[in-house]
């Protein structure tokens, strides 16, 4: 079964952060990221650009609507995601225990439908 | 807080399994118990602020409760036969809370009982014995809220369905009987505790529910030596946790944690009751667990970890139990008694069984004792990967950064 975990963390963190921690930061992901590499549970793992960059788009009442930023204002935004391959959902939830984002931010755990 | 809250809180902690216990002592029926208790506790939060907080507490609640299911029984009386009216009526306690029986035993065993799948014991326990709700329950065994309570749901109509009856005659509480039915209730009570203390959401508080319950199961099966052993565990477990961080909220190793941090009362505790199980001539897992934990204690007094007794109690635990945890420790302690090469040799060995490649702790020992500074570095990478607690994964990349 696979299982999109989805990162959700307020957005100037990182940048408020310290060369030291920001370097930390890296290499807890790294480790993840292997963990998952080594378990054979990673299908594809990125990291967004912030929302300054976003465009959302939907329809309207002339055609297509494009608007600058992400599709929801809140404090916290999507920041990246892992794709994994996980038996069940309680093994989805441990991987998601484990990552990094589980502590600076939120991991939200969804199914893919199959 | 008010006064009537804290009173209605200090009963709960103290009396909720008790009365659980009595109200599903007949009916075997765990969730109306569980449901007539709630809404007493909110009759109470009503009442008592208005009327005073009664003499007996316990009391009051248990009436209010055992008013509710009465209703409930009424309610139901033209589907149901009268006769577990009559028994449940017959089977009502005195007034007097030093007379109320004590089935927490028969509640405890039920919980872990064959009924009851293995994954929904030590959850149903949490909270049948302590009144602890299911989203709680759920973020320490990281399992989503929805899937625990329909576990929980799922359990207590198993239990009613079996005819559970949550009283034990005087013959079942014979030796050899608990020597059966309670290793169920300890691996459990074990399994919470594990679960508590993975638990970074609540500061470990689950643990201290834990080993509570295991305390008590100790208290209530005084013959049985590996419930003082588990309780002796668990105790010593406690006394350590502490210092199992430093004032940064850091991970410390128990080898660099500092013996003045750890907790002498508790630990005094789990010594007297590994002294009561040795009485009982029984050994077992538990008791070999506690006293390893026992021998590290030591070091408080000594100023030296005794790795030779260590060892041989993972031997012990090796023989009866197979476990590849219980290998991974005898490994490391190997290591200090026969030296690096030796342990890292009996590492690989354990190694080669596949449930462990997940097992954070195994990497983390492969790091300390692999001699190729390539293989340490991706162990102990591959053991931060798999880190839940962040101060643990933030400990083994620090190491890793300082390493050669």
């Amino acid at each position: 079964m696979q299982y999109l975990l989805l990162i959700y963390s307020k957005e100037g963190a990182w940048d408020a952060m310290t060369p030291a921690e920001q370097s930390a930061g890296i290499a807890a992901y790294t480790a993840y990221t292997e963990a998952l590499v080594a378990a054979g549970a990673l299908l594809a793992a990125q990291r967004l650009r912030p929302t300054s960059e976003a465009a959302t788009i939907r329809a309207g009442a002339g055609g297509p609507q494009v608007l600058d930023g992400p599709y929801a204002e809140t404090k916290e935004q999507l920041g990246g995601f892992f794709l994994i391959e996980a038996p069940d959902q309680a093994a989805a939830l441990a991987w998601a225990a484990r990552c990094p984002g589980s502590q600076h931010g939120i991991v939200e755990v969804r199914p893919v439908f199959a | 807080m008010n006064a009537a809250q804290r009173a209605a809180e200090a009963t709960a902690r103290d009396q909720y399994g008790r009365l659980v216990a009595l109200l599903a002592a007949r009916g075997g029926d765990l969730a109306a118990a569980e449901d007539a208790l709630g809404d007493a506790f909110a009759a109470a939060l009503q009442h008592w602020p208005r009327t005073g907080i009664p003499a007996n507490p316990a009391a009051w609640l248990l009436t209010a409760a055992r008013r509710r299911m009465l209703d409930g029984h009424r309610r139901r009386a033209t589907v149901r036969a009268a006769e577990p009216e009559l028994s449940f009526r017959a089977s009502l306690p005195a007034e007097d809370p030093a007379a109320l029986p004590d089935h927490r035993l028969a509640l405890l065993l039920a919980c872990a009982g064959p009924a009851v799948e293995p994954a929904a014991r030590a959850p149903l326990m949490l909270q049948a014995v302590l009144g602890l709700e299911a989203a709680r329950i759920a973020s320490a065994f990281l399992v989503a809220p929805a899937a625990m309570a329909q576990r929980l749901v799922r359990a207590k109509a198993r239990l009613r369905e079996s005819g559970a009856r949550f009283e034990l005659p005087e013959g079942e509480m014979m030796p050899e009987v608990l020597a059966e039915r309670l290793p169920p209730v300890l691996d459990a009570i074990y399994a919470a505790y594990a679960a508590g203390t993975g638990d970074a959401t609540d500061g470990g508080t689950l643990a201290v529910e834990a080993a509570w319950l295991a305390r008590l199961c100790a208290e209530l099966a005084p013959a049985s030596a590996e419930a003082q052993g588990l309780a002796a565990l668990l105790l010593h477990l406690e006394a350590r946790r502490p210092a199992g961080r430093d004032a940064a909220g850091r991970y410390v190793p128990l080898a660099a944690q500092d013996p003045a941090r750890w907790h002498r009362p508790l630990q005094a505790e789990a010594e007297a009751l590994l002294r009561r199980a040795a009485t009982l001539g029984a050994p077992g897992r538990y008791q070999w667990e506690a006293a390893v934990a026992s021998a590290h204690a030591a070091r408080a007094v000594t100023g030296a970890t005794p790795w030779a007794d260590i060892l041989a109690l993972y031997d012990a635990l090796w023989a009866a139990t197979g476990s590849p945890v219980v290998a991974v420790n005898r490994a490391v302690a190997l290591a200090e008694v026969a030296g690096r090469a030796a342990g890292l040799a009996a590492l690989r060995a354990a190694g080669a069984d596949a449930r462990l490649a997940g097992y954070q702790p195994y990497w983390a020992a492969l790091a300390a004792l692999a001699d190729d500074p390539d293989e340490a570095r991706a162990a102990r990478q591959r053991a931060a990967g798999l880190a839940t607690a962040p101060a643990v994964r933030a400990w083994l990349l620090e190491a890793g950064a300082a390493a050669p």
